[in-house]
């Protein structure tokens, strides 16, 4: 983070960024991990001892291969390399083995892949404009963004303490984007076609591509109010795109179609037995759907206005993932959050649709599908935020008004990320890195908009300063107190329910800038 | 404004780094029947904490001396029993006399390591950053580059938070002290450094540059005017402050002198395990510690550390200035690190702080040797299963050095401070002109030499007839860059003012 005194010569900051990032990643290698470890070399040990007919179907291990088909061809090189480290974490009944060096490969297969994160962080500084380009190496709007990229704390505990792969799916993602930005649609598309076979939760966001890519690339131009020049469309380009989507999956699907797999692999990769909420509750429209029939259920205990012998004993907070059942409020169906997710999605959709605005609409309309999704989806993990969080920072070094967005919703995410490390050696390094992030965040911006409104007005300063008292009750004054055993999950109800609001508000105030804003048609550029 | 929030950002990424090394092991773990300075630490805390004051520093049927006795000065010893009270209050078992012996458990190592980052943060941190704040003639970007190297000086982080020290505490108010003296607030920076001997004896080492630095201030002044209260006002000062430091010990004659017994331990010869200064190295080729009687060994290493620090020294006392004064610190502590009596590779750390006071003034050889200063602990971190951050603080200090200093691009004569040094030598010899070149491959042999070393250290095994022949080489090869250290610290002292004079002449 800090090159205050760098010298402004080319791209030497950046360099020193990205080794500064990576040498704190190192220093992590021997933090807590989550369970996710285990998956992982779970994943590795399948792909390498097993045939490729056998990776959707073996079960010996809990944690089931349940990514797409190029995350498992990820997970088979990656064993080539394994095998050189310690050959026995290969072992697919090998159940929760674990040794140094199984760690220090996993680790560092984290932090190498990584290198194409830093690459697309690279080519994403090129796409901002450097309007408020000023002399000072700090307060460049490149600088701010490669550093809210690179040393994005959601990342960083998400990837290098509790272990995951995100890094470069991330650099996957913003790769395309930059690429869109650059006005290289085909690879952009391509670059999204393969990350949804790495990862399908990107699905989220492929509305807002596909409807971008028909919208601005297959229809070369526009009437000069926006609205769409049937003439102008071009069907090499929509043929060519769905070529690329196509080549992409059947390289991807093809073998285990020809296995005649495929309904297997889709009931992996779409689990719905599991809950609507994950063991910890995401800060979303559920969570605070969740808290509420709970509240409900006690106030009728209380009041005796429900039997205590028909209410459902499940602890949704327990750990394990499974399955809630409401006891005032109607259940929700996974239907039902799919209907509310589209709906959700579509105003946003349609604004991409008929008030283009170029790369910069399209990537708002990521945001919100992304956004929208976390809200209401079936199952979503508090990590999805960072789907939200990592684009958003490329438009908050642009406008003063995206800023302000940005770090309301970026505070209150990573904040949601907390009960991810619960390991009491952990707890330093998290508040740490998120109070380093969020001073950075906070200030850097208002470096840069300084000139501009108060980011934050005083209620909403108020809202993120409470998220200090609140961390304070949690994990500093709540273990003590008696109702830790009878009410654990107190906690965690009362982060997602915090968050839930920050988020919504952040939700929604987007939703507004993109709805109420002006319409910016290519016509001006003309 | 600005300033504060960057300062900010910077000791966060400090902590941060210090914390992420205490996730590592530390010294003696799981090793019984010794363990290591982890335990030591832990043993003082149950030793204060159960025993009366007097018996402290006595052997007796509770306080087995052998086994980690207490041979730090009597602000160690309140620290501990501080530390102790906290313990007690969170769990009884972790200073349980007797019973505790060799405790080891995840929440005790959770605990001792918060310890010391509660300690470093309330002494050493505040003292880096009003330092830098204080520092004349650079901009507040370079005043927070140089706090953030100064605070990512990976030997300090390693054996504070992997191996197990309070360094943090002795070396901080040390600091404070040169803090103090270099703004002209004498009394309270004697006040500090008082503080900092009575935690560790080792910081003599400083004690001599301080007294020449606050003596030739008194001179200056005049001893019969403003000198003469200056001086008394400091000796007052030091007088009271030690008086109340060991006051507990100076009810009768048998205790205080057996707690100077405990902390200069005279029988326990020349030097330890491997230390990276002369008489370790020279030992290689005459085992000196086994032919020489003891005393004949005191007096010569008396007579060599006195020797090397005199020029320097009187140099101090007839030109006092701040900048003087931090330099004198380095080549004091160098050359008591190099030639003294018991010496552990640990104090090398002594030497390391005003190294990073003069980083911005001399960063190529500064970083050169903060550099050098980690590696010569090596065998050290190794024995601790501390390489991962060891290399990984080493490498995020060498890139943190480099993006915020002109490391590489300024090794003229007048960025080594070597320029008048050069002139007065072409006097008698006119094509003297290579010693910024010279330096600048000698840099590249160091840290090559270096480099390979760590590798070689790291994956060969050593032949069976010589098991120690790579930490021989790392102490080896630490010495000879330390004596060529003392060798420059020394010529830029000793030729400084002649350029400061010369430049007045112009001016």
């Amino acid at each position: 983070m800090a090159a205050p005194g760098v010298a402004a010569d080319g791209g030497h900051w950046f360099s020193a960024l990205a080794l500064g990032v990576t040498f704190l990643k190192c220093l992590l290698i021997p933090t807590y991990h989550s369970t996710d470890f285990e998956v992982h070399r779970n994943w590795l040990a399948i792909t390498h001892s097993l045939p490729i007919s056998q990776w959707y179907y073996e079960s010996t291990s809990e944690w089931t291969l349940d990514y797409p088909p190029f995350f498992a061809w990820f997970e088979y090189v990656l064993s080539h390399v394994a095998k050189y480290f310690d050959e026995e974490m290969l072992n697919v009944s090998n159940l929760n083995y674990f040794n140094s060096r199984t760690l220090l490969f996993q680790r560092f297969s984290v932090i190498f892949t990584d290198a194409l994160f830093v690459y697309a962080v690279h080519e994403c500084c090129k796409c901002i404009n450097g309007k408020r380009a000023s002399k000072e190496l700090t307060e460049k709007p490149k600088f701010i963004l490669s550093v809210l990229l690179l040393w994005n704390f959601g990342l960083l505990i998400v990837d290098h303490i509790h272990f995951q792969y995100n890094g470069f799916l991330f650099g996957l993602m913003l790769l395309s984007i930059a690429r869109l930005f650059q006005k290289r649609h085909m690879e952009g598309a391509f670059l999204f076609a393969t990350l949804l076979h790495f990862k399908h939760i990107y699905l989220y966001v492929a509305p807002a591509y596909g409807v971008y890519l028909l919208r601005s690339y297959c229809f070369i131009s526009s009437k000069p109010d926006g609205s769409v020049q049937w003439n102008s469309f071009s069907f090499v380009r929509v043929f060519s795109l769905g070529l690329i989507v196509f080549l992409v999956s059947a390289l991807s699907l093809g073998p285990f179609l020809a296995l005649n797999q495929l309904p297997q692999l889709f009931s992996r990769l779409f689990p719905f037995k599991r809950g609507l909420c994950h063991a910890y509750w995401a800060p979303n429209f559920w969570a605070v759907y969740n808290a509420l029939d709970k509240v409900l259920s006690i106030i009728g205990l209380e009041l005796n206005l429900l039997n205590p012998n028909k209410i459902p004993k499940a602890s949704m907070t327990s750990g394990l993932v499974q399955q809630f059942q409401h006891t005032v409020l109607p259940s929700v169906t996974p239907l039902a959050t799919l209907i509310c997710t589209l709906i959700a999605m579509l105003p946003s959709i349609f604004c991409l649709w008929f008030k283009p605005q170029g790369p910069r609409g399209f990537l708002r309309c990521l945001i919100l599908c992304a956004l929208s999704s976390f809200m209401f989806g079936w199952h979503v993990h508090e990590k999805a935020i960072l789907l939200a969080v990592l684009p958003m920072s490329l438009l908050s070094v642009e406008k003063a008004g995206d800023a302000s967005i940005f770090l309301i919703l970026t505070t209150t995410g990573h904040y949601s990320l907390f009960p991810l490390l619960f390991t009491a050696p952990e707890l330093p390094i998290k508040i740490l890195l998120m109070v380093l992030f969020t001073i950075y965040s906070v200030y850097s911006l208002k470096t840069l908009f300084r000139k501009e409104k108060a980011l934050l007005n005083w209620t909403e300063t108020l809202y993120l300063l409470g998220l200090v008292p609140l961390e304070v009750c949690c994990e500093f004054l709540f273990p003590f107190t008696s109702w830790k055993l009878r009410y654990p999950f107190i906690p965690l109800l009362m982060t997602s329910g915090y968050c839930a609001v920050g988020i919504t508000y952040a939700w929604f105030r987007l939703y507004c800038s993109v709805l109420i804003g002006p319409f910016i048609g290519k016509t001006k550029k003309h | 404004m600005e300033k504060w929030y960057w300062m900010t950002v910077v000791v966060l990424m400090g902590l941060t780094v210090r914390w992420a090394v205490s996730l590592n092991s530390y010294s003696g773990a799981g090793k019984p029947p010794m363990f290591g300075d982890y335990e030591a630490q832990r043993h003082w805390q149950e030793v204060t904490y159960n025993l009366p004051i007097r018996q402290w520093y006595f052997n007796s049927s509770d306080n087995n001396l052998q086994y980690w006795g207490l041979d730090y000065p009597p602000l160690t010893a309140y620290h501990s029993f501080l530390c102790a009270y906290v313990a007690k209050f969170i769990n009884p078992e972790w200073i349980a006399l007797h019973a505790s012996r060799g405790y080891e458990s995840p929440e005790h190592k959770l605990f001792m390591r918060t310890t010391v980052l509660i300690a470093d943060l309330l002494v050493y941190i505040p003292a880096v950053v009003l330092y830098c704040c204080c520092l004349k003639e650079i901009s507040i970007k370079k005043k927070i580059a140089n706090a953030l190297c100064i605070l990512l000086y990976p030997g300090l982080i390693l054996i504070d938070y992997g191996h197990f020290q309070y360094n943090s505490v002795s070396l901080g108010f040390a600091l404070w002290g040169v803090l103090g003296v270099s703004c002209d607030w004498d009394l309270l920076g004697s006040l500090a450094f008082c503080l900092a001997i009575n935690y560790k004896q080792m910081e003599l080492y400083h004690s001599l540059p301080f007294f020449c630095f606050l003596l030739g201030k008194c001179f200056k002044k005049g001893l019969k005017g403003k000198g003469c209260v200056l001086l008394m006002k400091l000796v007052c000062t030091v007088v009271a402050s030690f008086t109340l430091c060991w006051l507990p010990f100076f009810t009768e004659w048998e205790q205080t002198l057996q707690v100077l017994r405990r902390l200069f331990p005279v029988d326990r010869g020349l030097f330890e395990d491997k230390v990276a200064n002369i008489w370790c190295s020279f030992s290689i080729f005459l085992k000196i510690k086994d032919i020489l009687p003891r005393h004949i060994q005191i007096i010569i290493s008396f007579c060599f550390t006195f020797l090397s620090v005199l020029p320097a020294c009187i140099k101090l006392i007839l030109q006092p200035s701040p900048k003087g004064f931090k330099f004198t610190l380095v080549s004091c502590a160098l050359s008591f690190f190099l030639f003294s009596f018991q010496v552990h590779e640990k104090s090398i750390l002594l030497v390391s702080l005003p190294v990073c006071l003069v980083l911005n003034e001399i960063p190529f050889m500064a970083t050169w040797f903060l550099l050098v200063s980690t590696f010569s602990m090596l065998p050290l971190l190794l024995k601790d299963e501390l390489l991962m951050p060891s290399v990984v603080t080493v490498m995020a200090f060498f890139v943190a050095c480099t993006t915020f200093f002109p490391v590489f691009g300024k090794t003229s004569e007048e960025e080594l401070k070597l320029k008048s040094f050069c002139i007065s030598v072409r006097r008698y010899l006119p094509r003297f002109t290579f010693l910024p070149k010279l330096i600048r491959y000698l840099f590249l042999t160091s840290v090559i030499t270096m480099l390979l070393l760590t590798l070689m250290t790291v994956s060969l095994d050593p032949p069976q007839k010589l098991p120690d022949l790579f930490s021989v080489l790392v102490c080896f090869i630490s010495c000879m860059n330390f004596l060529f250290f003392l060798l420059y610290f020394n010529i830029i002292i000793m030729w400084d003012s002649k350029h400061g004079r010369s430049q007045k002449k112009i001016n």
